[in-house]
């Protein structure tokens, strides 16, 4: 589990995110929501110690990040799983040898054994004979895939998304939601999802987070969006004639 | 107070990029790669440079030594001695800040602003030390054979403009390249390119890692990394040609 509690973020003097206390549950899809510029990739970015928080603390089952010296946080962040908006797959280095990168760096193992894991984990995401491919041979949604699949080689507690779903078509969308679900399903870890992909929120929202102009405006699960009376949130999520319809329909 | 903001900050990233590596021998592997991208690649360019630079310098020599008071074979020494001491060093390394400096920063930039960076430090890795530190192991090993490469070359492309054009004999051109020669000034060249290839990557790099923005910023870095190495090339060429040949 990980408690945010009360924390705060500064730019240049200026508040970005505004006393943000919650809690991300192990085992659950935990989606972060808000529209673009409301804070949720910087929350994100403070949760894996991108940037430093202002104020406040961050707590990774009790461990407060902020008493964390840096050798505590080199080995928390080996515990973590990350897929970056884009990918951010090295373009120097092919398929296989991206997936490997966390183990050579992080582990002892041997090349065999890291060749198993790396072809276990490209198994896991449906990528079985990509491992002499480059990023730039990837299609997008191949490239999230692959991300994944480098996100889970260190079998991590913890995996965060930022925008898992930007720039892919509906299907392969559904396809890496239904992935993120799985994998946070079968491990029982804690998962992040920083989205504003309405169909992710209705597919593997477990626990939403609404983020407004740097504050938690609204918590619930996805059955609890449908019904919320929050004026900003509906504004958000039913923006367009077909979730306005989906709400019309449930109620 | 910009210009000390950017020391601050270009000492605290040296800070990051001279700790311990993590693995060896990762640091190795890359510092053999770096070693080909850098200096193997920059072959092609250092010798027509090196041939050419050589050529236009003895025949300049030959013009403005044209008397009968001072002998023949000084077109070779005068040569080698600006080929030496300032023509392969200084000139070459300006190249290579340019060819090197440019493809460092807008390849350390691109990482930065595709998050492939920010993912290196989630994994754990420390970006800067991973990066960087073999760039500038690589061009601090390389370099210095690259200037080598290039005095030979250089010395070679006078011999053969000065014979060819009968401004000076082969004999008179060899007996010049031979006399008065101290391995001091060898050493001179050779310690000015290690400074200089520590300023071309570590600067470049530095360009490259603290990029922010897309594709035009990294254009920027890019740009900014190359006048800048040439400007400390320049300054520092000056404070070690003052602290090395000042007797």
């Amino acid at each position: 589990m990980i408690e945010v509690d009360h924390i705060s973020k500064y730019f240049d003097g200026n508040r970005v995110l505004q006393d943000i206390t919650t809690r991300f549950v192990r085992g659950k899809n935990n989606l972060i929501i808000g529209q673009s510029g409301s804070g949720k990739t910087v929350l994100l970015k403070c949760i894996i110690g991108l940037y430093a928080i202002d104020e406040g603390d961050i707590l990774f089952e009790k461990r407060s990040l902020m008493e964390m010296d840096p050798e505590s946080r080199k080995s928390l962040r080996k515990e973590f799983g990350t897929l970056f908006q884009g990918g951010a797959l090295f373009s120097s280095l092919s398929v296989e040898e991206n997936v490997m990168f966390p183990l050579t760096m992080n582990t002892d193992m041997g090349r065999e054994e890291k060749l198993e894991r790396v072809n276990f984990c490209l198994r896991r995401v449906k990528l079985e004979n990509a491992n002499k491919l480059y990023p730039s041979q990837l299609s997008g949604g191949m490239i999230k895939r692959v991300a994944i699949a480098r996100a889970i080689s260190l079998n991590p507690k913890y995996l965060f998304c930022d925008e898992p779903n930007s720039g892919l078509d509906p299907s392969t969308a559904n396809v890496i939601d239904k992935l993120i679900n799985e994998i946070t399903e079968e491990y029982q870890i804690t998962t992040i999802v920083n989205t504003h992909d309405m169909n992710s929120v209705m597919e593997i929202g477990d626990q939403v987070a609404f983020i407004y102009e740097g504050q938690l405006w609204w918590e619930g699960s996805r059955d609890d969006i449908l019904h919320s009376d929050n004026r900003e949130l509906n504004d958000f999520v039913f923006a367009t004639e077909l979730t306005k319809k989906l709400k019309h329909k449930s109620a | 107070m910009k210009i000390f903001s950017q020391l601050g900050g270009y000492l605290l990233f040296m800070r990051q990029v001279f700790t311990r590596p993590d693995k060896f021998r990762i640091f190795h592997q890359q510092t053999v790669k770096e070693v080909e991208s850098i200096g193997l690649e920059s072959l092609w360019i250092v010798s027509i440079i090196s041939i050419f630079m050589g050529a236009v310098a003895t025949i300049q020599m030959a013009f403005n030594i044209d008397t009968p008071l001072i002998p023949k074979y000084t077109i070779g020494f005068a040569t080698r001695q600006t080929i030496i001491l300032e023509f392969s060093p200084t000139m070459i390394s300006l190249i290579l800040a340019g060819k090197v400096g440019s493809k460092i920063a807008s390849e350390i930039g691109t990482m930065r602003v595709t998050e492939q960076i920010d993912a290196m430090e989630i994994m754990g890795v420390n970006p800067a030390n991973y990066l960087i530190l073999p760039k500038i192991a690589a061009a601090v090993f390389i370099n210095p054979i690259l200037i080598i490469i290039s005095i030979v070359l250089a010395l070679f492309g006078g011999w053969i403009v000065g014979t060819t054009t009968n401004l000076v004999t082969s004999t008179d051109y060899i007996l010049g390249l031979r006399s008065w020669y101290q391995s001091f000034d060898v050493f001179y060249a050779l310690i000015k390119t290690v400074v200089f290839a520590f300023l071309i990557t570590s600067i470049s790099g530095y360009y490259g890692y603290i990029t922010r923005g897309g594709a035009e910023d990294v254009g920027k870095a890019s740009t900014k990394a190359v006048v800048q190495s040439s400007i400390f090339i320049i300054l520092f060429n000056l404070i070690l040609t003052q602290l090395l040949l000042n007797d």
